[in-house]
């Protein structure tokens, strides 16, 4: 989960690493009396989680608090990658003689964090690491042996870092693993971080990520920063269909039935598990199927919870059939999701033997789940029938009703 | 003649009286020569039995129980508790353990990774299903119920490492309808971080002479393959007169329509280590350069590795 910039530099401060005095306004007054606190040339930043902001017109500079008004009414009404800002920042301007990186990462390869520094900062890491790479410092970090400052020293040292420099940014970039260690980040980032005409340096921009699955552990930061329990931090919010699977895979603790993305197709889509749900939809947009939706079900979901996945999906605009499809499942149990479907279509008064364009789903509990297939007239497969080819078939079948129902 | 597992491994169960706990443990002792399954492990549970199996509070005492050195552990207990488990198994000396649990934080997995690397210990997972050596032994859920998974797997000369445990069966059940079994399927997760990847099991594979062959099944993200790639050009460059290549390797890649889909990335700094290898276009390519072949379809891997391994031996020949 992505951290706005104004949670970020919180983050960062609380943890003791020198910031500006920025404040965050949602409205053009507020930014006003920030820049009028400050009493100097400001820039006023939109708060958006997409980057290239300065490109998009989302950086602008101010001198005089009516200035900063003006800029802050126009960023505030200005869509930047598709999101709409959640509000300012206002920044003094800091006079900075240079900027430089400092970032802590996962490394998936070697499975461990690893600390880069570089004295050249403000711009893209990795363009820095292609053209000079001596002026990058990395070192991975143990998850289970001490930090100690002199890791962080010793990846400043090797970029030629000496000096007030390299004793003033060590306990910067030692703070800064901390926060990665410590609140369970993904990615802690400063960039730029500035040094002043009096040798002090300054975060001047943070990007910090938290892994979703460690939110739970941090509740009490999460909270006092604002971060609402259900905000996803993803490139768009989730649309209320999206919202309506949490419900569904939230209603009972057994199996999943979730992960629920919305398309604009006719084809809606019960499928599962992880793997088996992007090949099936790989396999359907292959066949020139257009889905209305990826979902993944599996770990053995309730009947409640396939009949619920299901009526949403047989519900949503658009939808003309479904297709209920898995790899085998050797947990998850056919006849279990062969009610919860069929109960789904009859509870919305469908035949189900209609809305069901395809089911193929093999495995734990098959000959109980066909006997149901069959008793309703639904068209299925076994293993013998690949992914591929039941994918096919599903697309087949609901171009063949949209024929049908052209010529009616 | 198998990798990681064989018919005389002995393991234990962390989290045995969960309710998935109970069905694998039932299906691992019904399935080919019946696991080895010598306790099980619930803290305040000690005393119980679970289909037979006596259950403890803690790892030592089943290791006493049992008189010696246990082989391995299933680990599946609530994501908060796990950690503190595959700890518990390591320092017990337990030397192969595979972490079922999922939504376990990064920097947990890590932290079992460092310790378990330390003490010479090996993790399967998180987020998997775990080890099979068809007709002999599975140890973990895949496959199911035993009868399922007879259904599924059947021995043979080729070696399954895939990142989906559901596609781990959908793909040797695929493999065995055409006649080509399985040494041993691997269901290694579906997590970025993870403590085997495709080419940390390569060597054992490549070390074990029933496997001819190695089918793979990837996703977006993370630079597994990017590594697996990599280590097959090593491998070929240093390998030492009269050991063999690489095994001939098909690739099926899933998840093709992520690329086109905004924000799934990863950010800025990620992508100086990692490389930006986590789209299924840049992952194909790569694994191509390697000389691993891509199937399209999974209907299509039989045929392919067939051809491959005909090749390489007819090569040899």
């Amino acid at each position: 989960m992505r951290f706005f910039e104004y949670e970020a530099r919180e983050i960062v401060k609380r943890a003791g690493i020198p910031v500006t005095d920025y404040g965050f306004a949602t409205d053009p007054e507020s930014a006003r009396e920030i820049a009028q606190r400050i009493g100097g040339p400001v820039v006023i930043k939109s708060q958006v989680l997409s980057g290239g902001r300065m490109k998009a017109g989302g950086v602008k500079f101010a001198d005089t608090p009516e200035e900063a008004e003006a800029h802050a009414r126009e960023i505030l009404k200005l869509e930047i990658g598709g999101q709409m800002p959640r509000g300012v920042l206002v920044d003094p301007k800091a006079e900075v003689q240079q900027e430089y990186y400092a970032g802590v990462v996962w490394d998936g390869t070697v499975k461990r964090p690893v600390m880069i520094f570089s004295p050249v900062g403000g711009i893209d890491i990795e363009q820095v690491a292609a053209e000079q790479p001596e002026k990058v410092g990395r070192r991975h970090l143990s998850t289970i042996l001490p930090r100690s400052d002199f890791q962080a020293k010793e990846v400043i040292a090797a970029t030629g870092v000496s000096g007030q420099g390299l004793t003033r940014l060590t306990p910067i970039l030692r703070r800064l693993a901390d926060i990665f260690a410590e609140k369970d980040m993904t990615l802690a980032e400063i960039n730029p971080l500035g040094r002043l005409a009096d040798g002090s340096f300054v975060a001047l921009d943070a990007h910090m990520e938290m892994e979703n699955e460690a939110r739970p552990r941090h509740k009490a930061l999460l909270a006092e920063l604002g971060v609402g329990e259900h905000e996803t931090r993803l490139a768009r919010e989730p649309t209320p269909f999206e919202i309506a699977g949490e419900e569904v895979d939230s209603s009972d603790h057994r199996g999943v039935a979730g992960n629920v993305t919305e398309f604009d197709g006719n084809l809606g889509l019960v499928i599962g598990a992880g793997g088996g749900s992007l090949t099936l939809f790989d396999a359907v947009r292959a066949h020139g199927g257009r889905p209305a939706n990826y979902c993944e079900i599996g770990g053995n979901p309730s009947v409640a919870k396939a009949c619920g996945l299901a009526k949403l999906v047989l519900q949503k605009p658009g939808v003309e059939q479904i297709a209920v499809m898995m790899s085998i499942v050797s947990n998850t149990r056919v006849d279990i999701v062969a009610r919860g479907v069929i109960k789904a279509c009859l509870e919305l008064g469908y035949d189900p033997a209609e809305k069901i364009a395809f089911f193929r789903i093999p495995g734990a509990w098959e000959e109980e789940g066909f006997k149901i297939l069959d008793k309703y007239g639904i068209e299925y497969a076994d293993r013998s029938v690949s992914l591929n080819e039941a994918a096919r078939r599903a697309v087949e079948k609901i171009q063949g009703a949209d024929r049908v129902e052209a010529r009616a | 003649v198998s990798i990681l597992i064989d018919q005389t491994t002995t393991f234990i169960v962390q989290g045995i009286t969960g309710r998935e706990a109970v069905n694998l443990t039932r299906e691992c002792l019904d399935y080919g020569r019946g696991a080895k399954i010598v306790g099980g492990v619930t803290p305040g549970r000690r005393g119980r039995e679970v289909h037979g199996v006596p259950v403890f509070d803690t790892v030592a005492q089943a290791v006493e129980h049992h008189g010696g050195s246990i082989d391995g552990s299933v680990v599946t207990v609530p994501p908060a508790f796990t950690r503190d488990a595959v700890f518990e198994a390591i320092e017990n000396g337990i030397g192969l353990i595979v972490i079922v649990t999922e939504r376990i934080p990064r920097r947990d997995v890590a932290e079992m990774i460092e310790l378990a690397t330390l003490r010479g210990a090996r993790i399967i997972g998180p987020n998997c299903l775990g080890v099979i050596v068809p007709d002999v032994i599975k140890m973990g859920g895949i496959g199911g119920p035993a009868r399922n998974a007879a259904q599924a797997y059947t021995p043979g000369p080729i070696g399954v490492i895939s990142r989906s445990g559901g596609m781990t069966t959908e793909m040797s059940s695929t493999l065995s309808a055409a006649g080509l079994g399985q040494s041993t399927a691997v269901s290694i997760g579906g997590d970025a971080i993870i403590g085997s990847t495709y080419a940390e099991l390569m060597p054992l594979f490549q070390a074990d002479e029933q496997t001819r062959g190695i089918v793979i099944y990837s996703e977006p993200g993370g630079r597994m393959e990017a590594e697996l790639a990599r280590w097959v050009g090593e491998h070929d460059a240093t390998a030492a007169d009269g050991e063999r290549k690489s095994l001939p390797i098909v690739a099926f890649m899933a998840g093709r329509f992520m690329d086109e889909m905004p924000g799934m990335s990863f950010g800025h700094a990620g992508t100086i280590v990692e490389g930006k290898e986590d789209t299924t276009a840049e992952k194909i390519e790569r694994l191509e350069a390697a000389g691993i072949a891509v199937a399209e379809r999974i209907e299509d891997i039989p045929q392919m590795i067939r051809q491959k391994i005909g090749a390489q031996e007819g090569a040899y020949a």
